[in-house]
């Protein structure tokens, strides 16, 4: 077996989870490296969208930002950014959204907004972008993050996305439709909703993870399934698809241009 | 008709103390050109409005230009915070900026709704999110056919919005392709528009009949700035400069070598300063 890192493992775990049936709309970063390594092995029919309008998009290597050159010269068509969100968003035409954040809960809920109240943050982050309605059009949602006390937190100081909300049937009852999140992926195991009380539960342990490692690293009293099976190791193929992504896209990235140099 | 004018005049004759401003591009064509024109024409109280602010925007901010910000995601893409932003809010320096968020959806329906002279955006939207809690700019609607109840923003209707393209040709008729994001909706929303191009040639010449054309009676005023969206790009001339947007994380993280890079490259700099990241790729020439 081929050494390997947690965030491989992660990158490598979230590809696995989608097909060529997957019309997929993909977040920068984790999601990203997961979506294409997914189209560059078992799954090379899957239809990956960025929010900035690119359709059907097959980049080299993986985007820096959502509007990259690379996503819309290799797209099967481009569409405006009202377009996106009205008509294939709203209009129900995506399966998967692939959504990461800064903290989530038991209930997968995503946190991208702010650290502290949200008029005297002790931290501003981004905000949510695309994700509130990601995360409530699209037919269900794939979650990856790396586990952390920081990350996965007991009570979340704003929720950006819903995920379960308060758990058991809320989705429902706002009137959603959709799944919502399905599965999140870490770079530690993999969480999967409980049936009924849809509260985050571990149902995959990577190779070498102990249980006892997943606990300390979470910030609730984190559940186990009854039966938790261990996540397969990435294959020679995989990790060497990454691996050449990565490398392309470190290089690409890399230019000579310093700051003083820009007008 | 839109005038074509040199980017001093076009700022100063659109851009007033107080205006609710838009400088559309989403990552893609973003105008930084014309942004450090309005930073060196000492702009105040200006009210900005963007889907995704990036480092144009804290450029503004960092400098005291801005008053509030309409916005649904600021960051810098794939790097990390904005820093000038963050120090804003989190600090209130150089100023307090007042902040109205909103989700990208929102964002765009609002700039539709905008160039449709609509009051106000509707969309399946916010669901079980506390952004409605924060901002009583998102409100709801209820359907007068269905009864289902539906997120509810205001039309954007900036006083200018500022975009960069392609290319103009010598009657002031705009083309932009690639990733188009919002800039459309943005200019027709806006009661002014300042539109910065790469090129001013004697005609359009789209590569495709479903290219976006802007029509001269549609927009205020086009100014000549080859390389004028730089750092970021314009499609089918030069590339976006992804390591300058990782380089401005050390730069914006200081208030002193921020200061530093604007006055150097900012205030002690001119629009033709921008014209040496200009190229045209052999596809477009």
């Amino acid at each position: 077996m081929t050494e390997f890192t947690p965030t491989e493992m992660m990158t490598i775990a979230a590809s696995r989870e989608l097909s060529n049936d997957d019309v997929c709309f993909v977040g920068i970063g984790a999601p990203s490296a997961a979506c294409n390594i997914a189209r560059l092995t078992h799954a090379p029919d899957i239809t990956l969208i960025y929010e900035s309008g690119t359709v059907g998009t097959k980049p080299d290597v993986l985007p820096l930002s959502i509007g990259d050159g690379e996503l819309c010269d290799t797209a099967l068509f481009t569409v405006s950014v009202p377009e996106m969100f009205r008509y294939w968003l709203q209009g129900g035409r995506i399966t998967t959204g692939f959504l990461g954040g800064a903290q989530i809960d038991r209930f997968a809920n995503l946190n991208t907004t702010v650290v502290g109240p949200y008029d005297h943050p002790k931290v501003r982050l981004p905000g949510g972008g695309g994700a509130p309605e990601i995360a409530s059009n699209c037919g269900r949602i794939f979650i990856t993050m790396a586990l952390s006390k920081r990350g996965f937190v007991e009570k979340l100081p704003f929720i950006t996305s819903m995920g379960h909300g308060e758990g058991g049937n809320h989705r429902e009852r706002l009137g959603m439709k959709t799944k919502g999140p399905t599965r999140v992926i870490t770079d530690l195991c993999i969480l999967e909703p409980d049936p009924e009380t849809k509260e985050l539960t571990v149902v995959s342990i990577h190779h070498g993870v102990t249980r006892a490692q997943i606990v300390e690293n979470c910030g609730w009293a984190i559940k186990f399934a009854d039966t938790v099976i261990e996540t397969p190791v990435p294959t020679e193929t995989e990790l060497s698809v990454l691996r050449d992504i990565n490398a392309r896209t470190k290089k690409a990235h890399q230019g000579t241009d310093k700051g003083k140099e820009a007008a | 008709m839109a005038r074509i004018v040199s980017l001093a005049e076009a700022v100063a004759e659109n851009v007033k103390d107080g205006d609710t401003v838009a400088m559309e591009g989403f990552t893609h064509l973003i105008p930084y050109a014309a942004g450090h024109e309005v930073i060196r024409q000492g702009s105040k109280d200006l009210f900005l409005v963007r889907m995704t602010p990036d480092i144009l925007y804290d450029q503004l901010i960092g400098v005291g230009a801005a008053r509030g910000m309409k916005f649904s995601w600021g960051g810098n893409p794939g790097v990390g915070s904005l820093h000038r932003f963050r120090d804003a809010v989190e600090n209130q320096w150089p100023r307090p900026l007042e902040i109205e968020e909103h989700s990208h959806a929102a964002m765009a329906n609002a700039y539709e709704a905008g160039a449709a002279n609509l009051p106000f955006a509707m969309l399946r939207g916010y669901i079980g999110a506390d952004l409605p809690k924060v901002n009583p700019n998102i409100r709801q609607v209820t359907c007068p056919f269905t009864g289902e109840v539906l997120a509810a923003v205001p039309a954007i209707r900036p006083d200018v919005t500022i975009i960069h393209a392609q290319r103009a040709d010598r009657k002031g008729n705009v083309l932009l392709e690639g990733i188009v994001g919002v800039q459309k909706e943005a200019v027709l929303a806006a009661r002014r528009s300042i539109v910065t191009v790469e090129e001013i040639v004697d005609e359009l010449d789209p590569p495709s009949p479903n290219s976006v054309v802007l029509p001269t009676w549609a927009v205020t005023a086009v100014v000549h700035v080859p390389g004028g969206a730089f750092p970021s790009y314009a499609h089918g001339y030069y590339p976006r400069s992804n390591a300058f947007y990782i380089a401005w994380d050390e730069i914006a993280r200081d208030r002193e070598t921020f200061t530093a890079w604007i006055k150097e490259n900012v205030l002690d700099a001119k629009p033709e300063d921008f014209a040496r990241h200009a190229a045209k790729s052999a596809k477009v020439a």
